[in-house]
């Protein structure tokens, strides 16, 4: 046992024993630089050689490589990964002086010279190591493959004063005791993390600060941060930040949004200077990306291997042919001329075909005036309406992408969502424009409505001047169109992006699976379906309730929308039309007459059980029901009549239909320990998470390379987190999905079929199976709702054990051994359909009742 | 791979399991001998004797291709040197013995408590043994031995232990005997929730574990592998289809663990002070059994001995109720 090396305040050397950390990769190395002082580096080196490619790692302050280790374990095949620790930090040789930047990136130089690190080169930085492997770059341009850069900053946006956090360690008086006195500046950073770090990775942090003397390097850190114009450093910053604007090499940007000290901003400027990065935001972690999103080390991996190749040109099916492509507003100006109503405010304004093209036209123009720019990104807080789809059509004239994120995701949700996507503008109504100022929103303001503080222009004065300024160009089709958000049932919602092209394919699609002509109208009682009525052709109509409060639609309101545009077509979410049928009782004859008109009634956003669309048939009797099938990233992708269901009879799952004409769907079979890394496949029975090509997929994730690279990894192909199988006939049956397979020693089992037949049992009003126990080695439990009790809700009470003759009857049909079966008086379910249960969260609270007690140490 | 009929000597053939075993291998057609201290009435060679006493020892191991050990002293009560002698010496004596007499092969029957600190076990594996944490004389005891039968393990003799997993099955006198006679005379309370889930193991798919570990003994060495149903179930449930099945009512009554855990270090120390033998109504231990979860991965097991449990619980509680059946007094 050697000496502590913390009490050896100024020699190099190694760090003991931490956890993750091997100690094969610490070596030390004696370097002299320009002025021929030599100094001991401590490195992290994975010692690859002739390696295929390095990981150039640069820390920040006051961390040291440890920060690293994860990615050392995680290096791709052939990769070298070296991480010192730099001068005066961690195990490195202490200094008697500060180290400006400008030495800081020689001094790397010549530490990467001594190491024999050669091209090509990734650098990886954190922090101010952000700038120093930024300069490192700059100087090794021909070594140079890529960048990648978490949470970190070059310069300081214009108008900012800097990281407030890091400006107050920085005052005077306060850094000397803040950063080198005390141990406050070490433990805060690691204190940063969310969520927070185990106590071992915090103190293995601070290991190499234990002293004074070992801390003088993290002030002077600090000191050399260039707050003012006359900084000795400040022309070194300058000279990094805006010499990244020439590098072409890929750029990779992991981020933790929930960062105090590097905000939005610092994004913001990044993306700017190199417009050809990717992005991926961790959504809940924070400054100690590394630490936060122990998961980057996988996507810096695959993102370095993907450099050495050309992954293949995603070969996605054409949809339109190019020329012939129409666009979103070309039904729109086809009916220029015409006086039907388009848009019906129940209640409230109708707009016709022609004014409503002409108010987009004016609208688009407007906005161009106003200063949106094609490409840019206007996020809609208006409650759907003749105003929202107004604005809709004319962001869409004028070049610009609308970002829808509706109420269902909550407050913080919708501010997560909105401030992901990087706005450039706000259109709202009052209450939007209030929203988007308490979440912080960047760009220019205009009040749909009244005119609202803050805002630059409402849309009347926006179609005023329009009337006088030229229409737009139209955009390409290849560009962007919209960000639209996923549920976040399970997890932050995730932007999803389309192109022009992929939503007309969109409602080219819609259009010819449901045989919609001009002829027909259509009330839409399901948020996202409310606004594309011009896009189809048809009239639409919104009923008079709040449409992201699934649940307040009456049969009253549905008819008396139907009554307003003669309503042939009816689209409502499963927990809207429990409602609906529900209170049919109440229906005027007036109401039933205008329900008697609608042919076709449609049902998406969770699953539709046949009971319902059968209950229906007393309300909307000539309607043809059908569930397509699909999500936010691709819909619709299969359909199915309640003829077809019922003629498809009980299976594993829920029967969804066939596929669309021009979607194909596979599965990629599961391995024992539920992953989906099988080769797709159509094979009938097989089961596997649900692959989906088509016209309308989506482009690609808003700022989750990675997300995007996993679920887009057979190219051409979206994975779509659905588990299921294809039957003999061409039917695709859902399972469950994928997070949610049990995966026991015999093989994975899936939830829904189980789920299904246990709920056919009398007394019982929903189940819910889940696994527990490690991956590879789960026993199946299921939690029941018996008859009577409080149907939804928060589902918070404790599961117990069901009685005998209940878990007889549940074995029974179960179909797979089932460990337990408990009781709860409701499940857990997510608050935007509320009909999407959260098995996760049922798993967690059973499995912690199946541990049983915890017992006592022993004395 | 088995060539032919083996030589095998069971130790610990009066108990349920040993006398399972020593039938499956005689049903085979192996040549078995059985060694323990009182007539077993199996129709085979037999020594009597204890697994202490080294010439007794020597003369059941002489000539066998394998042991299977299964000998011990299962109790929850008595002075450490009994289970000391019984438990580490005796396997110590049978694994000498093994060598000297040049057998290859010795399975070494161990139990899962030899891994269980008290603290919920869901869905692990075999781990290993561990004297220092196990709880009670019994489990330190084995784990001592195991911990000695696996060091034996070489070129001249294979070793391999197995841990079923709470046998239990018609004419168990350990588990199932107690269980009834308590819940009979209402001293069996549900302790905690009951959810706790555990792993059981019915008789004859422990005993076809060990015949398939006589054969893998070999090719598989040096570890130890758990034996169970593969089918954990909620300990309250378990307890009520065992009275189920001997038609006595199911505990009702719940004692939260806490008070059962403290009762249960309160008669530890009255029967350590009194030297009292007979059964206590409750220990820490036992507390810990009924309240923590512990079922295991069967996967190393299943693959390692290329075995299946081919009776389920569901058979297992319908043979149990059919014995108890025959065995009531008439028109009971």
């Amino acid at each position: 046992m050697t000496a502590d090396p913390t009490t050896a305040d100024h020699a190099a050397g190694s760090p003991p024993a931490l956890p993750g950390l091997d100690p094969a990769w610490s070596r030390t190395v004696a370097v002299a630089d320009a002025a021929g002082t030599k100094h001991t580096w401590h490195v992290l080196d994975n010692g690859v050689t002739d390696p295929v490619g390095t990981l150039l790692c640069v820390h920040g302050n006051p961390t040291w490589s440890y920060l690293w280790r994860r990615l050392l374990a995680a290096a791709p095949p052939g990769w070298r990964v070296v991480a010192p620790d730099q001068l005066g930090m961690g195990w490195s040789d202490r200094l008697a002086a500060p180290r400006p930047l400008r030495q800081r990136v020689a001094d790397l130089g010549d530490l990467t010279a001594a190491l024999g690190v050669t091209g090509p080169v990734v650098t990886v930085g954190h922090d101010w190591g952000g700038v120093i492997s930024l300069g490192w770059a700059l100087e090794h341009r021909a070594d140079l493959r890529g960048v990648v850069l978490c949470n970190t900053a070059v310069a300081m946006p214009e108008g900012d004063w800097g990281p407030v956090l890091i400006r107050a360690a920085d005052a005077p008086g306060v850094r000397a005791a803040v950063t080198v006195g005390t141990p406050v500046f070490v433990r805060a950073t690691t204190a940063l993390s969310r969520p927070a770090l185990p106590a071992e990775v915090r103190r293995a942090f601070a290991a190499p600060y234990r002293s004074r003397a070992r801390r003088r390097s993290v002030g002077d850190f600090v000191a050399d941060i260039p707050f003012s114009p006359g900084h000795p450093s400040r022309a070194a910053q300058e000279a990094i930040a805006g010499g990244i604007r020439d590098l072409d090499v890929p750029a990779l940007l992991l981020w933790g949004p929930r960062d105090p000290v590097f905000g939005e901003r610092y994004l913001t400027d990044l993306r700017g200077r190199l417009p050809q990065a990717r992005l991926h935001r961790y959504e809940g972690a924070s400054h100690l990306l590394p630490e936060d999103a122990p998961q980057y080390a996988g996507a810096v991996a695959q993102w370095v291997t993907d450099l050495g190749t050309d992954r293949a040109v995603p070969d996605r099916p054409a949809g339109p042919a190019d020329g012939a492509a129409r666009r979103l507003w070309s039904a729109l100006e086809e009916r220029a001329g015409d006086d039907a109503a388009a848009v019906v405010e129940v209640g409230g304004a109708t707009v016709t075909w022609s004014a409503l093209a002409a108010r987009v036209r004016h609208l688009a123009a407007g906005l161009a005036t106003a200063g949106i720019r094609p490409g840019q990104r206007v996020a809609l807080l208006v409650e759907p309406s003749a105003d929202l789809t107004a604005a809709v059509y004319a962001v869409w004239r004028a070049g610009g992408v609308v970002v829808v994120a509706d109420k269902g995701l909550g407050f913080a949700g919708m501010r997560r969502a909105l401030r992901s996507a990087a706005v450039d503008a706000v259109i709202g109504s009052g209450k939007g424009l209030a929203a988007a100022r308490l979440m912080g929103l960047p760009g220019i303001r205009v009040a749909a409505g009244p005119r609202a503080l803050g805002a630059a222009h409402t849309l009347d004065d926006l179609e005023f001047l329009g009337r006088s300024a030229p229409v737009p160009p139209e955009v390409p089709v290849d560009d962007d169109c919209a960000v639209l958000f996923t549920s976040g049932a399970t997890g932050p919602a995730k932007g999803v992006v389309y192109t022009h092209r992929q939503a007309a394919a969109q409602i080219d699609l819609v259009r010819s699976a449901y045989d919609l002509t001009p002829g027909d109208r259509l009330v839409a009682a399901f948020a996202p379906f409310a606004i594309l009525g011009p896009a189809l052709g048809i009239g639409s109509a919104v009923p008079d309730v709040d449409v992201t409060a699934p649940g307040s639609l009456t049969a009253a309101a549905l008819a008396d929308a139907a009554a307003a545009v003669e309503a042939t077509v009816v689209f409502a979410s499963p927990a809207a039309l429990r409602r609906v049928a529900a209170t049919a009782q109440e229906l005027s004859a007036a109401q039933r007459q205008a329900l008697e008109r609608v042919r076709l009634l449609m049902s998406a956003g969770a699953p539709v059980p046949a009971s319902l669309l059968r209950s229906l048939r007393t309300v909307l009797p000539a309607a043809d029901a059908h569930t397509p099938y699909g999500m936010t990233e691709v819909l619709p992708v299969a359909d199915v009549s309640l003829a077809g269901i019922e003629a498809a009879g009980d299976g594993e799952g829920v029967c969804v239909g066939a596929p669309l004409p021009g979607v194909s769907v596979r599965v990629s079979p599961l391995s024992p320990d539920g992953r989906a890394d099988g080769p797709l496949t159509e094979l009938p029975g097989t089961l596997g998470e649900v692959c989906v090509r088509a016209a309308h997929v989506k482009d690609r994730y808003d700022a989750l390379w990675a997300l995007e690279r996993a679920t887009s990894r057979d190219a051409g192909w979206h994975r779509t987190g659905d588990v299921g199988h294809l039957d003999a006939e061409g039917r695709l049956w859902i399972e469950g999905r994928l997070q949610h397979v049990v995966t026991t020693a015999t093989g994975p089992v899936t939830p829904v079929g189980i789920e299904q037949r246990v709920e056919r049992l009398e007394g019982v009003s929903a189940a819910a199976a889940v696994g527990v126990g490690p991956a590879g080695a789960q026993v199946v439990a299921v939690v029941v709702v018996p008859s009577g009790s409080r149907r939804r809700g928060r589902g918070r009470s404790r599961p117990r054990l069901a009685g005998a003759d209940l878990a007889d009857a549940v074995r029974s049909v179960a179909g797979v051994d089932v460990a337990a079966v408990l009781t709860v008086p409701a499940l857990p379910v997510d608050i935007r359909h509320q009909s999407k249960v959260d098995r996760g969260e049922v798993a967690r609270r059973v499995a912690r009742v199946l541990a049983g007690a915890r017992a006592p140490r022993r004395s | 791979m088995r060539v032919g009929h083996l030589r095998v000597l069971v130790t610990g053939a009066s108990g349920m399991l040993g006398r399972a075993t020593a039938t499956a291998l005689l049903g085979r057609g192996d040549e078995v001998t059985v060694l323990q201290r009182r007539p077993s009435g199996l129709p085979c060679r037999e020594v009597l004797g204890d697994v202490a006493d080294r010439a007794a020892v020597d003369r059941a191991v002489r000539g066998q291709d394998a042991v299977l050990h299964l000998a011990a002293k299962v109790d929850v009560t008595g002075p450490w040197a009994e289970y000391r002698t019984a438990n580490v010496e005796g396997t110590r004596t049978v694994v000498e013995a093994c060598l000297a007499a040049g057998v290859g092969r010795l399975v070494y029957v161990s139990s899962p408590s030899v891994a269980h600190a008290g603290t919920a076990l869901t869905g692990v594996g075999a781990g290993p043994a561990d004297p220092g944490g196990a709880r009670g004389r019994y489990s330190r005891s084995k784990a001592i031995a195991e911990g000695d039968a696996l060091a034996a393990d070489g070129p001249s003799l294979a070793v391999l232990a197995v841990r079923p997993h709470l046998v239990w099955g018609p004419g168990d006198t350990q588990l199932v005997a107690r269980v009834i006679e308590r819940a009979r005379s209402g001293r069996l309370p549900v302790i905690g929730s009951g959810a706790a889930l555990i792993d059981t193991t019915y008789v004859d798919n422990a005993a076809a574990a060990l015949v398939a570990a006589v054969d893998a003994c070999g090719p598989v060495h040096g570890e130890a592998l758990v034996v169970s149903n593969g089918e954990p179930r909620p300990v309250a449930e378990v307890i009520a289809r065992l009275c189920r099945a001997a038609g006595v009512p199911a505990p009702r009554r719940r004692v939260p663990f806490r008070a059962a855990w403290t009762a249960g270090a309160a008669v530890e120390g009255v029967w350590a002070v009194t030297g009292r033998r007979e059964v206590p109504p409750i220990t820490r231990f036992l507390a810990e059994q009924l309240a923590t979860a512990h079922w295991f991965d069967q996967r190393r097991t299943r693959e390692a001995l290329g075995w299946r449990p081919h009776v389920s619980l569901e058979e297992g509680f319908a043979r149990l109720a059919g014995s108890y059946a025959a065995t009531a007094p008439a028109g009971g």
